[in-house]
């Protein structure tokens, strides 16, 4: 096996970008990384592209060869492939192309993760995101996604004592982090009265615990650690690539208040980047909703089981707590184009390790952790990162 | 959902058919063909068991947002109901008010309606729970 590094980096405004098509955005971050990386197409050898739900958003299928096209690449006759995994579609295409690079099969590649969310009314986009759920026995019987999330945040309060204001917490904590990123969709502080008020969706969360929806794309470029100084002064290394699977079903699972997969994919990328979560500094989680960020940070070995919510609340996970989680707002206040988000999220670690955060920065972090998640936990891609 | 989609489970949902491992005792809902503990060792002998319809709110959430199928029940109460038989499945609780459940609280199955297909279209029904 190669050694890795992302050499590149680009991201686009997330929000509702209504001037701007699913092809326009999606190639806007791909020629910004590439820029990044001072590429010109004919050094690309394959794409990868993270995408939930074009089909149903767009209906557009076949993306992956669609962007490669838009891109200038049709001449090049580059494969190009598309990634699926609901919510972390962009986390596994970041993989896909990793064990490329790093089986020799590729050098260059260029990974994107793209979703076009606002073309279809809110009721319909809320359908889509819960197609993630086990159709013919979750979503069925009329739970949806906030709904599952709900159950988890009453099923926690219950067993380990955690309360709504400590959930609610972090909404706030990632609005404020959010308020630094000039790429975030919400660039406002919010404060905990304004989440706890905020309309009910589903009980007892309401629309300030959701992420909300977004158009947005983001992509990255990786390449064998010995080819990277070509291209940049500044190579990140992927210390570890990890990715687990779980039952589809939340009610499947013997204990809803821990995500498995979560806890699998860490334990693996943890023992293969040779270092414990204590070692962690910064991690951008998959907060889709604001229980879902309090599971993570318990999954990843941050925190005991069942001490995420008064860790929030404590102070601990905002920037310059014990470990910064979530720098660039996370999915809650940066937006959640559910295929670019796990993109996104190496971008904002990218970032990070190499300096260039602004007002965000988290100062001499060597370990940068992601975790992005699919549904209600049945797959969850972890990441780490280091500087060289 | 199309109806052929729907029609296929209709036993299972009229019926609350699961499946129990003749090497383990686990019982699994929806009915599957391999044991999710014991793998090979389960092949050919996975039976068939109805459950009784007792179960117990394990989770739950009131829905507010709903999806277009959905939106003339809003609010509706969701819920993971542990059964007797230990497996938990996902169901509408009904006839009781929202504030009234809690975990622990104790519940039946009953056949309903669960939604139908489009303006005037075909009615599905399934299991809903109700206080026992
Ligand atoms: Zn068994």
């Amino acid at each position: 096996m190669r050694e890795v590094a992302i050499v590149g980096i680009g991201i686009t405004k997330f929000g509702e970008t209504w001037e701007m098509s699913f092809r326009e955005i999606g190639i806007q971050a791909g020629l910004m990384a590439m820029q990044d990386a001072k590429l010109t197409a004919e050094d690309i050898d394959a794409l990868y592209v993270g995408n939930m739900s074009a089909g149903r958003y767009i209906e557009q299928e076949h993306i992956a060869a669609l962007i490669a096209d838009y891109s200038g690449l049709a001449r090049d006759h580059i494969p190009a492939t598309r990634v699926e995994a609901a919510g972390a579609s962009g986390g596994l295409a970041v993989r896909q192309a990793y064990m490329a690079v790093a089986s020799g099969m590729h050098d260059i590649i260029v990974v994107g993760g793209a979703e076009k969310m606002t073309d279809v009314g809110d009721a319909a986009s809320n359908a889509i995101q819960s197609s993630a759920a086990d159709q013919q026995w979750e979503s069925v019987f009329g739970a949806t996604s906030p709904s599952l999330h709900a159950m988890i945040a009453r099923r926690h309060m219950f067993q380990y004592g955690t309360t709504r204001e400590q959930i609610a917490q972090v909404a706030v904590k990632n609005h404020r982090h959010g308020a630094l990123n000039p790429n975030a969709q919400f660039q406002k502080e919010i404060d905990l009265k304004t989440v706890l008020r905020s309309g009910m969706v589903a009980d007892p969360l309401g629309v300030f615990d959701c992420a909300p929806i977004s158009d947005g794309a983001a992509a990255v470029i990786l390449c064998p650690m010995d080819m990277a100084r070509k291209y940049t002064d500044a190579p990140i290394r992927i210390l570890a690539s990890a990715q687990a699977s779980d039952t589809l079903a939340l009610h499947s699972r013997s204990d809803i208040c821990t995500f498995e997969a979560t806890k699998f994919a860490a334990m693996n990328a943890y023992r293969q980047a040779g270092i414990a979560s204590k070692d962690v500094q910064i991690a951008e989680v998959h907060d889709d909703f604001t229980i879902s960020e309090i599971l993570a940070i318990e999954d990843l070995g941050f925190f005991e089981k069942g001490q995420g919510g008064k860790a929030t609340e404590d102070g601990q996970t905002a920037i310059g707590g014990s470990i910064a989680i979530n720098t660039s707002g996370g999915l809650k206040a940066r937006g959640d184009p559910l295929g670019a988000t796990g993109v996104a999220q190496i971008v904002e670690l990218v970032q990070q390790l190499r300096g260039q955060a602004g007002k965000r920065q988290v100062g001499g972090a060597k370990y940068a952790l992601a975790q992005n998640v699919g549904g209600t936990g049945a797959t969850a891609v972890v990441h780490i990162l280091g500087v060289q | 959902m199309t109806t052929a989609r729907f029609w296929r489970d209709n036993a299972t949902r009229y019926n609350l058919i699961a499946t129990k491992c003749g090497n383990c005792g686990k019982v699994t809902f929806p009915p599957r063909n391999v044991c999710p503990v014991c793998h090979r060792k389960s092949m050919g002998k996975m039976e068939k068991i109805h459950l009784s319809g007792h179960g117990e709110v394990y989770s739950f959430s009131v829905v507010y947002d709903a999806p277009l199928a959905f939106e003339m029940q809003k609010p509706y109460v969701i819920a993971i109901i542990k059964m007797a038989e230990g497996v938990m499945l996902t169901a509408q609780i009904i006839d009781c008010e929202c504030c009234e459940v809690a975990i622990g609280m104790k519940v039946k199955a009953t056949l309903r309606k669960i939604g139908e297909e489009g303006p005037g279209g075909v009615i599905h029904y399934g299991y809903k729970f109700v206080p026992a």
